[in-house]
Order: C-alpha cells, then sequence, then structure tokens
C-alpha cells in the first residue's frame, strides 16, 4: 500500500539491537546510540517494540507523553534536548504506565507490524530498533516487517559473563 | 480431560512456587537455582526445578548440568537429577548443541510448557519452583492457566533497585493480580556492592526512586529481602555451583537463605490454612 511505501522510505539506516539476555542494556545502548548519532547531526529515530518492558520512554524522560495519528499514521514522540529524535514505544499507548500488557503472541505480532509501517518517521538518517530479550514473537516479527527496507544489520549486547 | 491429567500428573506436588519478574537480567534463574539448592539442602524434602525460559534457558549451565539429555521411561520423561533430591527440566535438556537459538512463535513455546508438566515424570515433590523469562506473555499466561489444574502456593518476584527495573516489576505485580495469582514477596538483588577489600559499600545500581523497599510499601507488598552484589555469585552460575555453598560467609548467602527460610515457612503456613478449611 502506498502508506507502507512512504513511513520507511525515507529512512536510510536501519539498526537493530539485540541479545537474546535480559537487563546487559539494549535499551540503554539504544538510547545512547541515538543521542550520540544526533549529536553528530544525523537524523535519528528510535522503535521500541519490547511490548511487555518498554524502557526507552523513561530512559528520554517522556514516559508520560501521548501519542497522535496523522494521515499518513502515528506521530512519533519528538524527544531529546532539541527534540530532534523520533521515538515511538508502545509505553505511549497504556493508560497507566503500570499496567501490564499481558498478550499472547499473535497481538504482539499485529502491533509489532503496525509500529513498523504506520509510524510516520519522515526523513531519518537512522532507525534505532530497540528489542526485548529472546529469540521469539517480536523478533521474527519485526525482522519479517522490516524485510523490505534498508536493514542495515543487528548490534548484540552483552556482559561478561 | 486435559485438565485432568495435568492434576493427576501434579497431584503429588505440595507447594508450587513461580519466580517471575518483569525485567530481565535481574536474577530470576540465578534466585530459583539458589532456592532449589537451598530446599534441597534438607534432605527429606524433595525439590522440583522446572526451567520454561525457552528462548534462554540459563537453568543448567547454573546447575552444572550443561551436555545432560532428557531420558524417557514407561512414566514419562525423567527429570535430570543433580542431587537425589533435586531434579531439573529445561528446554536447554532437548537441545543438541547449547548455541543452538529456539527460535518459536507463542503456540510453540505453550505445547512445550504443557509437555513439561503433563510428561515429566517428577514422582512426589515437596517444592516445585518454576523459573520463567521476563516479561508478562505467553509462557507466564500459560504456566498459571495449566498450573490451575493443581494450586500455585505463590509467585517470589524478583527486582534490581532501579527505577527502569521497578517499572517493569510494577507492570509484573498487577499481572499477579490480574490472574488472582498470591504474592510471596519481592526480593531486590542487586542491592549494594561490599568491597572485599577496602569495606566500602557503593551503590551499583543506586534506587533512584526508593528502590524495591518503596515499590513494596506503595503496593503493599512483602519485601522478602536485599541482596548485595557479590562477584562471586556469577562466577558461580557461571561454573554451575551452587554460591550458598560456596561463599557461605558472604552478606549474599545470608540474606539468601533468609529469603529461602521465609518463602519456606509462607509455603508451610498456607498448607496449615488450607488443611483448617478443608
Amino acid at each position: 500500500t502506498p502508506a507502507e511505501r512512504t513511513n520507511l522510505a525515507g529512512v536510510q539506516h536501519i539498526v537493530l539491537v539485540l541479545s537474546g539476555k535480559g537487563g546487559v542494556g539494549k535499551s540503554t545502548l539504544s538510547t545512547e546510540l541515538a543521542l550520540a548519532l544526533r549529536n553528530a547531526g544525523k537524523r535519528v529515530g528510535i522503535l521500541d517494540v519490547d511490548l511487555c518492558g518498554p524502557s526507552i520512554p523513561r530512559m528520554l524522560r517522556v514516559q508520560d507523553s501521548a501519542v497522535h495519528q496523522c494521515d499518513s499514521g502515528w506521530v512519533p514522540v519528538c524527544v531529546g534536548q532539541d527534540k530532534a529524535i523520533a521515538l515511538m514505544s508502545i509505553g505511549f499507548l497504556l493508560e497507566r504506565p503500570d499496567d501490564a500488557v499481558v498478550w499472547r503472541g499473535p497481538k504482539k505480532n499485529a502491533l509489532i507490524k503496525q509500529f513498523v509501517t504506520d509510524v510516520a518517521w519522515g526523513d531519518l538518517d537512522f532507525l534505532i530498533v530497540d528489542t526485548p530479550p529472546g529469540t521469539s514473537d517480536e523478533h521474527i516479527s519485526t525482522v519479517e516487517a522490516l524485510r523490505p527496507y534498508q536493514l542495515l544489520g543487528a548490534i548484540l549486547v552483552t556482559t561478561p559473563q | 480431560a486435559e485438565a485432568a491429567e495435568l492434576r493427576e500428573r501434579l497431584r503429588a506436588v505440595r507447594h508450587t512456587v513461580l519466580v517471575l519478574s518483569g525485567k530481565g537480567g535481574v536474577g530470576k534463574s540465578t534466585f530459583s537455582a539458589l532456592l532449589a539448592h537451598g530446599l534441597a539442602a534438607d534432605e527429606t524434602k524433595q525439590v522440583a526445578l522446572l526451567d520454561i525460559d525457552i528462548c534462554g534457558p540459563s537453568i543448567p549451565k547454573m546447575m552444572g548440568l550443561e551436555g545432560e539429555q532428557v531420558h524417557q521411561s514407561g512414566s514419562g520423561w525423567s527429570p535430570v537429577y543433580v542431587e537425589e533430591n533435586l531434579g531439573v527440566m529445561s528446554v536447554g535438556f532437548l537441545l543438541s548443541s547449547p548455541d543452538d537459538a529456539v527460535i518459536w512463535r507463542g503456540p510453540k513455546k505453550n505445547g512445550l510448557i504443557k509437555q513439561f508438566l503433563r510428561d515429566v515424570d517428577w514422582g512426589e515433590v515437596d517444592y516445585l519452583i518454576v523459573d520463567t523469562p521476563p516479561g508478562t506473555s505467553d509462557e507466564h499466561l500459560s504456566i498459571v492457566q495449566y498450573l490451575s489444574a493443581s494450586r500455585i502456593d505463590g509467585a517470589v518476584i524478583v527486582t534490581t533497585p532501579q527505577e527502569v527495573s521497578l517499572q517493569d516489576v510494577r507492570k509484573e505485580i498487577n499481572f499477579c493480580r490480574k490472574v488472582k495469582l498470591p504474592i510471596i514477596g519481592v526480593v531486590e538483588n542487586m542491592s549494594g556492592f561490599v568491597c572485599p577489600k577496602c569495606k566500602n559499600e557503593s551503590q551499583i545500581f543506586p534506587p533512584t526512586t526508593g528502590g524495591a523497599e518503596k515499590m513494596c510499601q506503595n503496593l503493599n507488598v512483602s519485601l522478602l529481602g536485599k541482596v548485595p552484589l557479590d562477584p562471586q555469585i556469577g562466577k558461580s552460575c557461571d561454573r554451575g555451583q551452587s554460591f550458598l555453598t560456596e561463599a557461605p560467609e558472604s552478606p549474599a548467602t545470608l540474606s539468601y537463605r533468609n529469603i529461602i527460610q521465609r518463602i519456606q515457612e509462607y509455603c508451610e503456613q498456607h498448607h496449615l490454612q488450607e488443611e483448617k478449611i478443608m
């Protein structure tokens, strides 16, 4: 559909941040990477597909933000010192931040597909995709949905143990 | 009929404890392994440790059982025994190589979890401890659903002191309430670090919003204890040894032992209350 073609068409490079293991610093790294790239003058977006434990909004101090829709889809929340980093996270869709997203795979997959294709990112040099731990629904769906686009590659995060 | 099958298999299980978090990497598996070791120290108790983290099964390595395979007998799958009274089951034992990725969607994961409960011949068990992956998804819904055929004493929720962890843990507490799973209490891991050389204490993960203590107060949940960071913990896990026996003098060991005792007391009390009702 035309919307699918336009929403990610303006994104030059898509980078996935993965681990397998939880709590190693994926979200922390995604955030720092986005801020560093922004500092270097790049146009940056972050897509937080951790549906059960979305950490990015708090890390960028926008946990109380709401999201709106425009003609081409969801409007990302603008964060960072100069409001120049675009962020989309399920964190923004929760009525209460302590609400658990208790969904089985199929429902998570549907939302991820929407997140990937229905966010009006505009023109970005880098889109950083933060993922939850594991190798399951979220990961399979994210890679499948991103496959037609400029997927640069994955950064894997670990700790020494 | 399926529920009846599960009920039958789990009939011989006296107490079931789920170890949950919501946040990854806070020490669920570490705690599950030590809880199992701690309870099994009483040789009269039969302990079972079930690892339902299908994508990232840590229990085999932590229990020193890497490379072990599951055997089938007439009465079902045999757990892998660490001690005579401590049996373990994990998807890790079903992989041909420890680096094999299990890239399964929800329904397939649920199927394996059901098999673990239905087909494993645990025998008579005093304590069944279930280690879970982070999150509030298929695995968690399924285990609560399948174990409703039996009874779950409650959940132990693990966190670290930082707000980024507590954020996810509050969701887990809400999950427990949603599915009517009693909460035995919260364990705060990585709670401070005492340098073995200079004995100074540092907060590696500062509790910027009051840590687990404040969260427990706010949510009216029990704080079972705080466990400090000890580099020996990670080492023991990597080596598949019980930290409790490797470092008996560590402040972390003392904390763990106190917490384990509180969990035992909760389960026993629970049992007495139920017997009274019956």
